[in-house]
């Protein structure tokens, strides 16, 4: 591999591990606070996408159409918070993870009956299509570029709401002291409605990423980046955001320098090598890179 | 004034309250006196609405508090500092503060009572960066106690705030406590040295498994053969 490979199989790990950090983000959140593992969550990706494609045949602008269909899909996480979680909030964890699988399952199949099976061009704009040439022999596509600074801006914005606004501070110690925080006085449902809102906005922007990436959606899109993104998480500490994030990225590069070095003979194996490791971290550091060894809360 | 008659509390099988009827009139200092398990904490708890008394009535100022969400409750001027500090403690000293103060509607006095968190417990200044995480366990106290006092409080909920402290420090705790009566605050403090809580409190209520079995002004608790004997070592 010489050092314009180098440079372009980096530059793509850091985008996918982009796309996973997002999708990551939202699961960690939302089982800091709930301890709820969303599998839904990538039915959320996966209608943002769907909702992107729709918008587009409007003729709007490119930027019009995303905002619209992130706004989808915060609606889309509110109802589901509204008409799945809440209910079952305080249930047992076997209770609230077949309930976010029902979700999931539930999302897909009415999407396979609205917009059928069959996947479809996703319409990603023409400019950001294009290869940048950035010298050194290093080529890069514009969808990669966009992807890791889209990312990169929406980890900073995170970054800024959670140390610099009270909901935002509120968020972090409920997510690490629920009853504490009630006793602060933090409307714990306020919490809950935040982290959905969030999580939705960078899942949205994640199917968007993802159908740039792949260039085509369908119905099942979610599972494998909600699978990435779950084991990014597990292998980062579940429940802690930065070790999500970490996760996210750990994942992306290996999966993409695997392929990138593996014989051609072992590259659709990948995902084995991905789970493979997950196994290893699992066995060496079962809380995670970054997760605490503190006792389960009650 | 906070009036409690008749209430409640069971998690599951456990019956942790049997029917506690007590008040704390405004400006009043009452301490609940009891060895483990004798309900003390849950009864707060049922105060700051975690549990749900069932049955039983919890009234503050002529408010159902039993009806009330604990944000609700915080509202009302009614904030707990809890048994074993619940610290945040990954949050800064200064976060840990400023969320006693979520449910304040007058967020411009806020760097005032700040100044006074700070001159009741000058340790908590050195550490405003620091995470709650990496202070001592007295010092982790006095930010339970301040970040309480951040609500600006009309009823303040001390729960075991002597727990596992230094004799000096628990000194410390319990003059804060009496400056704070001094300065008008309502408290209800829940402590198992029952000698130092019944020092500075106007009246008592002794628990046992659930149940009050003796009540009076502190003195004459104190005084109480009875109380001596179970509580107090004599």
């Amino acid at each position: 591999m010489n050092f314009g490979q180098f440079g372009q199989q980096f530059v793509n790990g850091l985008s996918l591990g982009s796309i996973y950090a997002l999708v990551a983000i939202g699961l960690a959140m939302i089982f800091g606070i709930l301890r709820l593992i969303n599998f839904a969550h990538g039915e959320v990706l996966m209608l943002g996408a769907f909702a992107t494609y729709f918008y587009a045949r409007s003729g709007l602008p490119f930027l019009v159409v995303a905002v619209l269909a992130v706004l989808t899909t915060v609606v889309i996480g509110l109802v589901m918070e509204r008409v799945a979680y809440r209910p079952t909030r305080g249930a047992p964890d076997v209770a609230l993870l077949l309930t976010s699988l029902g979700v999931s399952i539930a999302l897909q199949n009415a999407a396979v009956l609205a917009f059928s099976a069959q996947p479809r061009k996703f319409p990603t704009p023409r400019l950001i299509e294009q290869q940048v040439d950035l010298g050194a022999g290093v080529q890069i596509s514009g969808t990669n570029l966009v992807t890791v600074g889209v990312a990169l801006a929406l980890m900073a914005g995170l970054t800024l709401f959670v140390t610099r606004t009270q909901l935002g501070v509120s968020m972090r110690a409920t997510a690490e002291n629920v009853t504490a925080a009630q006793l602060m006085g933090i409307n714990i449902t306020t919490v809950i409605v935040a982290a959905f809102v969030i999580g939705s906005v960078m899942a949205g922007v994640a199917g968007i990423l993802w159908g740039a990436r792949v260039g085509r959606i369908e119905p099942l899109m979610g599972f494998i980046p909600v699978l990435k993104a779950f084991v990014a998480t597990v292998i980062g500490g579940f429940g802690s955001i930065p070790g999500a994030v970490l996760g996210a990225y750990i994942l992306g590069f290996g999966e993409i320098f695997l392929v990138a070095w593996l014989p051609d003979a072992l590259t659709s194996y990948r995902d084995a090598f991905v789970f493979t490791a997950l196994i290893l971290v699992l066995l060496v550091r079962p809380q995670g890179i970054l997760g605490s060894t503190e006792p389960e809360k009650i | 004034m906070l009036i409690l008659e008749d209430v409640h509390v069971a998690y599951g099988a456990i019956r942790a309250v049997k029917g506690i009827s007590l008040e704390v009139q405004d400006r009043e200092l009452v301490a609940l006196v009891g060895s483990n398990g004798a309900g003390k904490t849950t009864t707060l708890r049922a105060v700051s609405g975690l549990f749900r008394p069932r049955p039983g009535s919890i009234r503050y100022d002529g408010t159902d508090l039993t009806k009330l969400a604990p944000h609700e409750i915080v509202a009302r001027g009614i904030s707990q500092s809890p048994e074993g500090r619940q610290i945040f403690g990954s949050l800064t000293v200064r976060e840990n503060l400023m969320l006693g103060a979520v449910r304040r509607k007058d967020r411009a006095k806020l760097g005032d009572d700040l100044d006074r968190i700070f001159d009741l417990f000058p340790v908590l200044k050195e550490r405003i960066g620091q995470a709650g995480g990496t202070l001592s366990g007295g010092e982790q106290q006095m930010l339970a106690i301040g970040r309480a006092l951040m609500a600006r409080p009309r009823l303040l909920l001390l729960d075991e705030p002597s727990l596992g402290l230094a004799p000096l420090l628990v000194q410390r705790i319990f003059d804060v406590v009496a400056r704070l009566k001094a300065e008008g605050v309502t408290i209800l403090l829940v402590e198992q040295n029952a000698r130092k809580a019944l020092e500075v409190a106007d009246r008592g209520y002794v628990l046992e498994t659930g149940r009050i079995v003796l009540q009076g002004p502190a003195a004459e608790l104190a005084a109480n053969p009875e109380v001596e004997r179970a509580y107090l070592g004599g």
